[in-house]
C-alpha cells in the first residue's frame, strides 16, 4: 500500500500539486485521471521520487519515503516496476537484454537462471519469440509489453504505469489494460496508473482519483464515475459524444 | 552567473559519475564497449587526418626554410616537433571533440528525452555513473594509443610527401626526426591527450545528460558539446603547455 499525505509541488513558483492526499491499495489497479497538464504525471514522479515534494509525505507500506536518503530510496526503487509512457526501452539493446537488465544489475543469478526468468516474463506478456528483436523493430503494443516484462522481472511490490495506452489502438490498449490488471492480481502489487483514457477507467479502475488543477478533486471507483455529480469530473469523463450518450443512457 | 551555474552543475555531475560503481562486472563490459565506440571507431578519422596533416606540415616547413645554407634535416626536425608538440594531441583532440563529443551528447540526450535515463533511475541505478563513467575512462585509456598512432602516421605521411615531392631526401628526413630528439615531448603529447579525452567526454556528457525538450534540443546539445569541448581543449592546451614546457 502507498499513502500520500498532503503533497505539494511547485515549479518556478507555479503550484503544480496542491495538498494532494491519497491511498493506493495493494492488489488493486489505482488510477489517477485528469486532463493533460493537470499534474498527474508530476504526482506519479513525485511518488516515485523522481521529483522531490515541497511539502507532505509519502509512505511505502510503513516506510516514510520522503525521509529516506538517496541510498535508501534506491533500495525501495528496486521493488518498483515502472512502465513509462513511451516504453523507455534501451534502444541499443534487444528485447531479451532489456528484460534481463534489472536481473543483471540487482541479482547474482547465473546466466541460465536469468534467461529462464526473462523467457518466463516474456511469455507472460505473450512475447515468446521476440528475444532477439530491437525496440525499433517492435510495434507500439509490443514495446509496452516488453516494458511490462522488464517491470515485472524482479517481482515488484509496486507497479507504476504512466499513460500505458498512449499511442495504441483501442484493441491493443485493452490488451495492455487487462495485462496490467492480471499482473496486479497475480503479484499482489500496489499498482498506480496514470491515464486519461476512459476505456481504461471503465475497464480496470478499482480506485480512481481525479486531479484537477493540481488538486485532488474527486475520488471513487469505476461505477461511481458513471453517477458522480462533480461538474469538472463529468466535463472530463463525458467530453466525447460517445461518452455523453452513454451518460444519457444511464 | 549562468557560467558559474553550469560549472557548479558540471562538478555535481562529476561527483555522481565518480561514485562507487554498483556492479563492477557490468561497468567493465560497458568500458570495453566504449573503447570500441569511442576509441577504435575513431582510428579511421585519426589516420586520415594525421597522414594528410603530416604531409602538409612537412611540405609547408620545407617551403618556409628554403635556404641552401640550412641543412635538409631541419625539415624532419621541424615536422617531428610540430606533430609531437601540437598536432597529434591538440588537432586530434579537436577532431575527437567533433566526432566523439557530438556522439556522446546525442546518445545521452536521446536517452534523456525518451525517458531511458528516468528508467535507469527508477530501477535504482546511478544513471550518471553507469552511462558516463565508462565513457570517460575508456577514452582516457585509449587516447594515448590514438596519440601515438597519430604521431607515427603523421611523421610517416610527412616522410612520404616530403620524399615524393622532392622537398627532402630519405636520409635527410630520417636524420631530422632523430636529431636532438627529446623523449619528454612524447610524454607531453600523451598527457595532453589524456586531459583532452577527459574534457571531451565529461563536457559532452554534461551537455547530453541534462537536456530538456525534444529532438531539436538533442541536435543543439550535440553542437554545444563539440563547440564547448573544443574551446576548453584550446584553453587547457595553453595551460598545459605553460605548466609542462616552461
Amino acid at each position: 500500500m502507498i499513502n500520500v499525505h498532503n503533497i505539494s509541488k511547485s515549479f518556478l513558483g507555479k503550484k503544480v500539486l496542491d495538498d494532494v492526499s491519497a491511498t493506493f491499495q495493494k492488489g488493486k489497479a489505482n488510477l489517477i485521471i485528469g486532463q493533460s497538464g493537470s499534474g498527474k504525471t508530476v504526482l506519479l514522479k513525485t511518488i516515485i521520487g523522481l521529483h522531490n515534494a515541497d511539502e507532505g509525505s509519502i509512505f511505502y507500506d510503513d516506510i516514510n519515503f520522503t525521509k529516506l536518503n538517496i541510498k535508501e530510496k534506491k533500495s525501495i526503487r528496486q521493488h518498483i516496476g515502472m512502465l513509462f509512457q513511451g516504453g523507455a526501452l534501451f534502444d541499443s539493446a534487444t528485447v531479451e537484454e532489456n528484460v534481463m537488465y534489472p536481473l543483471d544489475m540487482f541479482t547474482n543469478k547465473s546466466f541460465e537462471e536469468k534467461k529462464e526468468r526473462v523467457n518466463f516474463c516474456l511469455k507472460r506478456v505473450n512475447l515468446d519469440n521476440a528475444n532477439s528483436l530491437y525496440p525499433s523493430e517492435l510495434s507500439g503494443g509490443m514495446i509496452k509489453r516488453t516494458a511490462i516484462a522488464r517491470a515485472i522481472a524482479l517481482n515488484p511490490k509496486y507497479l507504476f504505469c504512466d499513460e500505458p495506452n498512449s499511442g495504441l489502438d483501442p484493441k491493443t490498449a485493452n490488451v495492455i489494460d487487462n495485462l496490467i490488471k492480471e499482473i496486479t492480481k497475480e503479484y499482489n502489487t500496489t499498482t498506480i496508473i496514470n491515464t486519461h483514457d476512459m476505456n481504461s477507467v471503465m475497464e480496470i479502475g478499482d480506485t480512481i482519483i481525479f486531479i484537477y488543477q493540481g488538486k485532488k478533486w474527486w475520488e471513487g471507483n469505476k461505477s461511481d464515475v458513471l453517477h458522480a455529480d462533480n461538474k469538472e469530473l463529468n466535463d472530463f469523463v463525458f467530453a466525447s459524444k460517445l461518452n455523453k450518450r452513454i451518460k444519457e443512457t444511464i | 552567473m549562468k557560467f558559474f551555474y553550469h560549472i557548479g552543475k558540471y562538478f555535481l555531475l562529476l561527483f555522481e559519475v565518480f561514485k562507487k560503481p554498483e556492479k563492477q562486472g557490468i561497468y567493465y563490459k560497458r568500458f570495453i564497449t566504449e573503447i570500441e565506440n569511442l576509441g577504435i571507431n575513431s582510428i579511421g578519422i585519426v589516420f586520415i587526418v594525421s597522414v594528410f596533416s603530416g604531409a602538409a606540415i612537412t611540405i609547408q616547413t620545407a617551403y618556409n626554410i628554403e635556404n641552401p645554407l640550412l641543412p635538409s634535416y631541419l625539415i624532419g626536425v621541424s615536422a617531428r616537433d610540430s606533430i609531437l608538440l601540437e598536432f597529434s594531441s591538440t588537432m586530434v583532440g579537436l577532431i575527437l571533440a567533433g566526432r566523439v563529443g557530438s556522439s556522446i551528447a546525442s546518445e545521452l540526450g536521446t536517452m534523456r528525452v525518451t525517458e531511458q535515463i528516468d528508467a535507469l533511475e527508477m530501477m535504482g541505478v546511478n544513471s550518471a555513473s553507469y552511462l558516463i563513467f565508462p565513457k570517460i575512462i575508456a577514452l582516457m585509456f585509449f587516447a594515448p594509443f590514438l596519440t601515438i598512432l597519430s604521431i607515427s602516421i603523421g611523421i610517416s605521411g610527412g616522410f612520404v610527401a616530403g620524399v615524393l615531392s622532392g622537398v627532402t631526401t630519405t636520409e635527410g628526413f630520417i636524420e631530422g626526426i632523430q636529431y636532438a630528439f627529446n623523449p619528454f615531448y612524447v610524454i607531453y603529447a600523451i598527457v595532453k591527450a589524456v586531459v583532452f579525452a577527459f574534457l571531451i567526454t565529461s563536457i559532452s556528457a554534461y551537455q547530453g545528460y541534462y537536456i530538456k525538450g525534444g529532438a531539436l534540443e538533442v541536435s543543439k546539445s550535440s553542437t554545444r558539446a563539440a563547440v564547448n569541448s573544443s574551446v576548453f581543449i584550446l584553453i587547457f592546451n595553453l595551460i598545459l603547455t605553460q605548466l609542462l614546457l616552461s
